[in-house]
């Protein structure tokens, strides 16, 4: 069920075969998951790693290293309060606290309607306009008690679905590589020569 | 709503040359419309119409400093590959994350085509066959614009196969992670992207240039340090080490956060803008907020030791900045004025890097969770005067020796000049200690504020309010 869809399958193959080895796909093949079922599942851990030719276990030890992958359900909303000096420095412990009250859940919980969940997050590279946070991976910025309230109002009432698609939802722009413009991946084994350019001769 | 800055005010003001930024002030600056239409691609042009040698040469006399924390000039990178040794790879670091950087996300997002410029000249003058750009997890609009852009340069034969009708092919992948600050170290960052969990390799024999991605030669270098080629190509050596000084040529952007009355990223001449210049000058920061007065601040990313007014009049330089205690990073100036709890202020990035640290080594693992707790019960108010002693310690088993601080006037401290020595594979074992060695050795007295005195306790206290 978890498993990747025949969509996303093709997808995945596309992508694997940008890399001279599969692995290397594995990162980007955790978020197709993740986008398709909102989490990591383990059917969904098998299936990559017959994609990418390697154990499911690990898979699994590849995807619990990273932060953003999640194993259980998470809110539609992941709201991340940066905590990092520069935000902290700037009132965001406070702003954590405010999210707290107006959600009803400590940091780390989900709100019982499955709409929000409240995490501490680490520099969001974006100090100079500290206290931030990021709703599924999106910014916002100088953010006062008041911003917090009213962006979840309006998340609440679905005002804002363009800007912030559902957790799991990366980029909504994915690379395209011509079939004619492809040079194409080859395994590094396949490879003793040195570039066609590198003759000495100008190339153009 | 949120106020969401179009740009942060340190692009508006002032003449000074823009050599990375120069795009930032059109809102449809990340198109390939807008990049053709403003010198786009022809640093590429001049690099085609010369010997790969020649224009590796260009960014060898150029000193081309590495942007992304340790500052070695990329040109001198690209010569350590080993003799005849194929494929070759390019790994592009957009993996930002040292607390208070904020330079490279955005230039993917508001100039991606220049860093695709900058990637395809990198390629054609090193002789590397493929290029990964690899952009940190969290970072969404990022990766949209890039891809975008990869898109477009694609269809328009930029990147691919016969690059321009040359003999020139590359292609450009984008990659990207999923959240882990410690991927921005280039030997995790090779290893996350053969798909593995991203823990540094031990150097030696881990060199990228000789052994990285799949164990061939690898070039990584940061987003910043790739953007600034196509003005290089372009406007060539000469007019690139017009600006700044001969051993930091060029500009450099950094984040001003903190303190200040205008926080913002700046584009500033390298060598010779001083921390004064950029935290009080009117074209920049303009003082710090509310007339206060500064306490101190962290010169250069959150593993920088800390430096206090003393320090002010020192040049964006190396060669200056190392000798008086600290280093200048990934361009991450952090200021906090005189209303800020110093012990606190440390626990925060105390807190990061043990957070971040990967489990490799022990000293990292277990001393930075030590540093955590050991601060934390002191910030609470539950420390003791043995734990400020147990904090450094600790820190000794992180980083022997003496560890870089800066000189002290009114302390009477003399500099302990960087780097430190270590008993880790990578730098955040160290970056756990470098903000809780600061704050102990410049503001020693508030920590001892808020430890409680164990002396003197009568003994019939004991239990005798029940
Ligand atoms: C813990 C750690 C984190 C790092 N994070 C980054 C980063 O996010 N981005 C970056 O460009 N370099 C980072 N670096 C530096 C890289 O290892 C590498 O030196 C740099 O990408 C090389 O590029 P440059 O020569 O163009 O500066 C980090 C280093 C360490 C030790
Ligand atoms: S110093 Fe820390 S983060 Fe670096 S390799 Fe060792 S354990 Fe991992
Ligand atoms: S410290 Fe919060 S974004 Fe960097």
């Amino acid at each position: 069920m978890s498993r990747l869809n025949e969509t996303n399958t093709k997808s995945a193959r596309e992508i694997i075969a940008r890399y001279p080895r599969p692995k290397s796909a594995l990162i980007p093949l955790l978020h197709l998951s993740q986008e398709q079922n909102g989490y990591i599942t383990r059917e969904a851990m098998q299936h990559l790693g017959e994609l990418v030719g390697v154990t499911s276990a690990e898979v699994y030890g590849t995807a619990t290293f990273y932060e953003m992958f999640k194993f259980e359900p998470v809110g539609k909303y992941l709201i991340n309060i940066c905590r990092t000096m520069s935000c902290a420095l700037m009132g965001a412990n406070e702003l954590m606290h405010h999210a707290e009250k107006k959600l009803g859940v400590n940091a780390g919980g989900t709100t019982s309607d499955g709409m929000f969940t409240l995490a501490h997050a680490e520099c969001q590279a974006a100090c100079t306009e500290a206290p931030t946070l990021q709703v599924n991976y999106r910014y916002r910025l100088r953010v006062t008690p008041t911003d917090l309230d009213n962006l979840i109002d309006n998340l609440r009432d679905n005002k804002l679905k363009d800007e912030f698609p559902p957790h799991g939802v990366l980029a909504k722009v994915q690379q395209v590589i011509p079939a004619d413009r492809a040079v194409g991946a080859k395994d590094p084994e396949d490879v003793n020569e040195s570039p066609a350019w590198l003759d000495g001769k100008a190339a153009l | 709503m949120s106020k969401t800055y179009v740009h942060a005010p340190g692009f508006v003001a002032g003449d000074r040359p823009k050599i990375v930024t120069s795009r930032f002030e059109f809102a449809d600056s990340y198109t390939l419309e807008r990049y053709l239409a403003t010198d786009g691609y022809k640093g590429l042009r001049a690099a085609l119409a010369r010997p790969a040698n020649e224009v590796h040469d260009d960014v060898k006399s150029a000193t081309v400093l590495g942007r992304g924390g340790a500052g070695f000039p990329a040109g001198v990178k690209w010569g350590l590959t080993p003799q005849q040794v194929w494929p070759r790879y390019l790994v592009v670091n957009g993996d930002e994350s040292e607390p208070g950087t904020y330079k490279d996300r955005l230039l993917m997002e508001r100039d991606p085509h220049q860093l695709i410029e900058g990637c395809l000249i990198a390629c054609y003058a090193a002789g590397l066959s493929q290029c990964f750009l690899y952009i940190r997890g969290e970072m969404a609009v990022a990766q949209e614009r890039v891809a975008a852009a990869l898109n477009e340069a694609y269809v328009a034969g930029y990147i691919g196969k016969n690059i321009l009708g040359s003999k020139f092919s590359v292609d450009i992948i984008l990659h990207w992670g999923a959240g882990a600050y410690v991927v921005g170290e280039e030997t995790a960052l090779i290893e996350s992207l053969e798909g593995n969990r991203g823990m540094p390799r031990l150097k030696p024999p881990f060199f990228p240039a000789a052994n990285g991605l799949y164990g061939q030669p690898t070039i990584v270098n940061n987003v910043e340090t790739l953007a600034n080629l196509p003005w290089l190509l372009n406007h060539g050596v000469a007019a690139y080490t017009a600006i700044g000084t001969k051993t930091s040529p060029g500009t450099r952007m950094v984040a001003v956060s903190g303190h200040v009355e205008r926080p913002g990223v700046y584009e500033i001449i390298n060598g010779t803008t001083t921390f004064r210049d950029l935290i009080y000058g009117p074209e920049f920061c303009g003082g710090i907020r509310n007339g206060n007065a500064l306490k101190a601040f962290v010169p250069g990313g959150g593993s920088a030791p800390w430096f206090t007014p003393d320090q002010l009049d020192l040049p964006f330089e190396a060669s200056q900045v190392g000798p008086a205690g600290s280093m200048l990073g990934s361009g991450a100036v952090m200021v906090m004025d005189e209303t800020t709890d110093i012990p606190a202020a440390a626990l925060t990035l105390t807190h990061f890097y043990a957070h971040e640290s990967c489990g490799k080594c022990t000293p990292c693992r277990e001393g930075g969770t030590w540093l955590e707790r050991i601060l934390r019960r002191v910030v609470d108010g539950d420390g003791t005067d043995a734990d400020l002693q147990q904090l450094l310690e600790v820190g000794a088993m992180i980083c022997p020796g003496a560890f870089p601080h800066a000189a002290n006037e009114e302390l009477g401290l003399k500099a302990v000049p960087f780097p430190y020595k270590m008993t880790t594979i990578c730098f955040v074992g160290p970056s756990a200690f470098a903000p809780v060695h600061s704050a102990l050795t410049l503001f020693r007295s508030e920590f001892e504020a808020r430890v409680k005195k164990r002396v003197n306790i009568p003994v019939t206290a004991v239990g005798a309010s029940a």
